[in-house]
């Protein structure tokens, strides 16, 4: 416990983005893409149209929400991924759409996020482990995206892909991970159009910090944060439901859709209540579990199904 | 200056005590800092936190209260023997400890809560029930009780053993993807029961040929 890091600890952003900033000219000296390194301030200087808070619901404060992460590419323990994603070189940064699209291709984040209008979107994240977060968000609906690539008549679901780098990914070299790497995701296709769904560039005004999934990362608010994949660097579209990390681990516990329902009890952890992040000792801050998270407006998506069996 | 020939202090018990309730006390040091300023000891999720804490220092404890023996036969060292109990009582208070802030922190003190766990997940099913078998081992750590039960007492205590797999398992069964921890301890359990097996498979074989002699 005496090791926790503090807030203090954590690589100045200052300091990281700099090194980041060296590490992607080194880097880009040796690809074949060109590469404009985005400043540090690239964000800022955009701007972004700023968000609705959610009532009666504070956010997270960012020392938080930037120190308390699962991303087993880092480490399996919270604190590993604030730890360790600075190793993570994040520009340049290529993305590849394939399958049923008219136009596949890669791309350069730069030119991904040419002529997208930014927005915020304070959003509840709420993890399978039974705890959430308030987080304000800065993306632009997945839609906006995927539309560009042109999907055909027979796209049906959206695949996600993370990077995979164990140089740089400490978590991927680990020898008693059971994760089969990439770490993959997926989404029915109109759950993806859905405007609630989104690909996140920053965080709390500032660029995504590398351990919440910098560059690019998606956040589906209603359903459980392990299927909001980060540092995405494949997007495909199929006509088949596609295979996710966790489903692929334990069938009997993650499901495809993993919606926040409060109706359906996980074998770890009952999905009743949750820990409204930050919990201290003495407020625990627990509350009960929203069904879809609170945002009920996602229901027509799932009119007709059953969702204790399609959990 | 040894004006006191006669009792010799034996300083290995204090200083013993004082390296297992250490973690105890550096937690109690996270607690003050946490009332000075929430978050600065134990992070975004502090109920989490302290329980893992307390469960990975029972684990360890029940790991090393599990080493005396052998290390005292290893190093020739029999007396090394006296400070096993002491261990298994930290470990005791580790465990019980981590099953209070479980059920504080995490469960919110509902026992309807608890018991729901208890039936609906096997990692708390088997973390209750290593706790539950420890109880009797607490109890019966007397040089009375010792006493009392004779060669039953051997045969109780042999549930340390089970009770090293459950935890084992408790840590495999709640880890999520990354299985370092629970590979680690599980092999130290296994090295740990190895020797005990072994050695008397040899003593078994051993008078298995002297009794072959005698006939």
């Amino acid at each position: 416990m005496a090791e926790r890091i503090r807030s203090y600890e954590i690589t100045p952003e200052s300091a990281w983005l700099s090194r980041r900033a060296v590490l992607g000219a080194g880097v880009a000296g040796l690809a074949a893409w060109p590469s404009h390194a985005l400043s540090q301030d690239w964000l800022g200087q955009r701007g972004f149209a700023p968000g609705a808070p959610i009532a009666d619901e504070a956010e997270t404060p960012f020392e938080y929400a930037s120190a308390y992460n699962n991303f087993y590419e880092f480490g399996s323990d919270k604190d590993d991924p604030a730890r360790h994603a600075h190793e993570m070189t994040v520009d340049p940064w290529t993305v590849e759409v394939s399958g049923e699209v008219a136009k596949p291709g890669k791309i350069g984040i730069e030119d991904l996020l040419g002529g997208i209008d930014l927005e915020e979107r304070i959003y509840r994240l709420r993890c399978v482990e039974a705890w959430s977060m308030v987080i304000p968000w800065i993306g632009f609906p997945v839609k906006k995206l995927i539309e560009r690539f042109e999907p055909t008549g027979a796209a049906k679901y959206v695949a996600f892909e993370t990077l995979v780098r164990p140089s740089e990914m400490r978590g991927q070299r680990s020898f008693f991970s059971s994760i089969d790497w990439p770490y993959v995701e997926g989404l029915r296709l109109d759950e993806a159009y859905h405007p609630l769904a989104i690909f996140a560039v920053g965080m709390y005004g500032k660029v995504l910090p590398n351990q919440n999934g910098a560059p690019l990362r998606l956040v589906v608010p209603w359903k459980y944060g392990f299927k909001s994949i980060k540092s995405i660097v494949g997007i495909r579209l199929t006509r088949r439901q596609p295979p996710t990390t966790w489903n692929l681990l334990q069938a009997r516990e993650y499901g495809f859709y993993a919606n926040v329902n409060p109706a359906v009890d996980h074998p770890r952890w009952s999905q009743k209540t949750e820990r409204r992040l930050p919990s201290s000792l003495f407020a625990p801050n627990r509350i009960d579990t929203k069904p879809f998270n609170g945002y009920e407006e996602v229901a027509p998506l799932y009119a007709g199904m059953d969702l204790r069996k399609h959990f | 200056m040894n004006p006191v020939r006669t009792r010799r202090v034996d300083w290995a018990r204090p200083a013993l005590f004082v390296a297992l309730a250490t973690p105890f006390a550096l937690l109690a040091h996270d607690f003050w800092l946490e009332l000075q300023s929430p978050g600065a000891a134990f992070g975004a999720d502090a109920g989490e936190a302290v329980t893992r804490y307390l469960g990975e220092w029972a684990i360890r404890m029940l790991m090393l209260t599990l080493a005396v023996s052998p290390a005292a036969r290893l190093f020739k060292r029999p007396r090394l023997v006296r400070y096993r109990r002491v261990c298994g009582l930290f470990a005791f208070a580790y465990a019980l400890t981590h099953f209070a802030a479980y059920l504080a922190l995490l469960a919110g003190l509902s026992l309807r809560g608890v018991l729901e766990d208890f039936i609906e997940r096997p990692y708390i099913t088997v973390g209750i029930a290593g706790l539950l078998c420890l109880v009797p081992l607490a109890v019966t750590s007397t040089r009375g009780w010792q006493r009392r039960l004779g060669s039953n007492w051997r045969r109780l205590h042999r549930l340390v053993y089970a009770i090293g797999a459950l935890a084992c398992v408790h840590l495999l069964w709640l880890s999520k993807g990354g299985y370092g921890e629970a590979a680690l301890y599980g092999a130290l359990l296994i090295v740990l029961l190895g020797e005990r097996v072994a050695r008397i498979a040899l003593r078994r074989r051993a008078a298995v040929g002297k009794a072959g002699k005698k006939g």
